[in-house]
């Protein structure tokens, strides 16, 4: 039964989320339990009776199949459940019981589309929207999610109780959101989104394939807003651009062991060139709008990084970008990465003096930023801050790389 | 921390005889600027520039179109950050590339009504 061990995680993954959208639309999200417990016994039937007797012909019309009749099961069963959903719905089917569970491709993408606005909706906090994503969206198991966060089981299942909770509490619609206020909504779903992504590509957990589905999903979530006439727009087409030229590093960016190769390490060769010139397209598309976001710089410096070889050029135009991104949006990180950026167009002594100025004497980075900037001109403190950076450091591909580092400067300064 | 207004003044009639090289070199200076102060996450606006042309009005109905192209000091632009002191508001103008073109910053506390 080796044919339904791949198969099953796949069709999991791509239907899960599908099912469970349509049953939520048609219940309501305060039954999103309801509908995931419907997903989830549909796809326990389907490991026990593919087990058994093989694949059916056609695997995703036999879980939609299933998936209708557990509903209509659940709610013969239960007439107050039905009676408070019949009443929603406005239905004229209630005395024959028969209720229409509609699986056509379109309302499939419909609901998964309302879906992600309802989860990504501005009262819930960008973390719990993160967790919800991965469970109902991207059909991800608590074990999985507590894998990706490096946390316990326990901790994701509260996380998504108290979720629900305010999805319940704040009477969340799944509906598309009005024409007035489609573009601020999608800004909070395109957050999400770009979050979701980090979440696995800058990750420390040790399961790299579960990182890279992370970031899979995330793509190809923000696939389906840029599929719909209504939410392809330029900053949704900008993140896109960002995805696909971060992703087409994946394979670049670990060595066998799963340890991190660093950017300037990396085999170029291995690179996804399909990817990058993805990247460059909706890129394009991005620019033909008139409102310039951080997505659109994000995606702007990702594309210079797609081109290895230095230039002054290069770094003075990833400079500029950086510059032009703080000034949209504050955040360590781009800090950082400006002054690193700095030290490459204006020089490392400029750097050091603004590197100082950043007031981020707690985050691991910065001293391995200093570390990098005093290196060759002062190696003392160098290793003074490399040190530092090796205390701050929790993931152990981390302190491997630092620790490399401060034995290749005393091996310099030695010989 | 507190919100500072700076204001930006120079003799605008010298941009008008600057190369194409030397306003981008200029402009790269203003951009390294800007983002050092955002990066110290101290940038509340960026601010704009002003147009040379505008007009003064006066009591008694008087107007008077804007004087600044002949006076070396024209206000030609403004900038919002954040400081915890005055003090550290001008330290942090004292990167202002204005300064190196004969211009100067004048760097005042906002205060909130």
């Amino acid at each position: 039964m080796t044919q339904t061990d791949g198969l099953l995680p796949h069709l999991f993954r791509t239907e899960y989320s599908k099912i469970t959208a349509v049953l939520c639309k048609l219940f309501g999200i305060e039954h999103v339990e309801i509908a995931e417990d419907i997903a989830s016994d549909t796809f326990l039937l389907a490991s026990e009776t593919w087990g058994i007797k093989g694949l059916p012909e056609n695997p995703a019309a036999w879980l939609y199949t299933v998936a209708k009749n557990k509903a209509k099961d659940y709610l013969k069963r239960n007439t107050l459940f039905m009676q408070k959903i019949m009443h929603q719905l406005d239905s004229n089917e209630l005395d024959d019981r028969e209720l229409e569970i509609n699986l056509s491709d379109q309302n499939i993408t419909d609901s998964q589309l309302q879906m992600m606005f309802a989860i990504c909706h501005p009262s819930i906090s960008a973390e719990a929207q993160i967790c919800l994503s991965l469970r109902v969206l991207c059909g991800f198991g608590i074990n999985e999610i507590a894998a990706a966060f490096l946390t316990s089981k326990e901790t994701i299942n509260k996380r998504l109780f108290r979720a629900k909770e305010k999805l319940r509490e704040e009477n969340v619609k799944i509906e598309f959101p009005s024409e007035g206020a489609i573009g601020e909504r999608l800004e909070t779903v395109a957050r999400t989104l770009y979050l979701l992504f980090n979440e696995g590509y800058y990750s420390h957990s040790q399961e790299s394939t579960l990182q890279k589905e992370v970031c899979y999903e995330a793509m190809r979530l923000t696939y389906f807003l840029l599929e719909n006439k209504k939410t392809n727009l330029p900053f949704i087409n900008a993140l896109m651009s960002l995805m696909c030229f971060h992703a087409s590093r994946f394979e670049a960016r670990t060595d066998g062991d799963g340890q991190t190769i660093l950017y300037q390490d990396q085999d170029e060769n291995l690179w996804d060139r399909e990817l990058i010139s993805r990247g460059n397209y909706f890129l394009n598309t991005a620019w033909q709008g008139n409102k310039i976001t951080k997505y659109h710089i994000e995606a702007g410096i990702a594309s210079w990084h797609t081109k290895k070889e230095d230039s002054a050029e290069k770094w003075e135009h990833i400079l500029q970008l950086y510059n032009q991104l703080l000034i949209i949006e504050y955040s360590p990180v781009a800090a950082l990465n400006r002054t690193y950026a700095l030290s490459k167009a204006n020089g490392k002594a400029e750097a050091v003096i603004e590197a100082e100025k950043l007031n981020l004497a707690g985050n691991q980075l910065y001293h391995l930023l200093l570390g990098e900037l005093y290196m060759g001109t002062d190696d003392l403190m160098a290793v003074d801050h490399l040190q530092k950076a090796l205390q701050l450091a929790t993931a152990k591909s981390d302190k491997t790389l630092i620790t490399n580092k401060i034995l290749a400067i005393s091996l310099l300064s030695k010989g | 921390m507190k919100d500072f207004l700076l204001l930006f003044r120079n003799d605008p009639q010298v941009a008008q005889t600057l190369s194409p090289e030397e306003l981008q070199a200029r402009t790269k200076k203003w951009m390294d600027w800007v983002g050092g102060i955002a990066a110290q996450n101290k940038l509340v606006d960026r601010g704009n520039r002003l147009s040379n042309e505008g007009a003064v009005l006066k009591p008694g109905n008087i107007i008077t179109d804007g004087p600044y192209v002949e006076i070396k000091e024209s206000l030609g632009g403004y900038t919002l950050i954040r400081a915890e002191s005055l003090e550290e508001a001008i330290e942090l103008s004292k990167g202002c590339p204005i300064l190196q073109f004969d211009g100067n910053v004048e760097v005042r506390p906002i205060n909130p009504m």
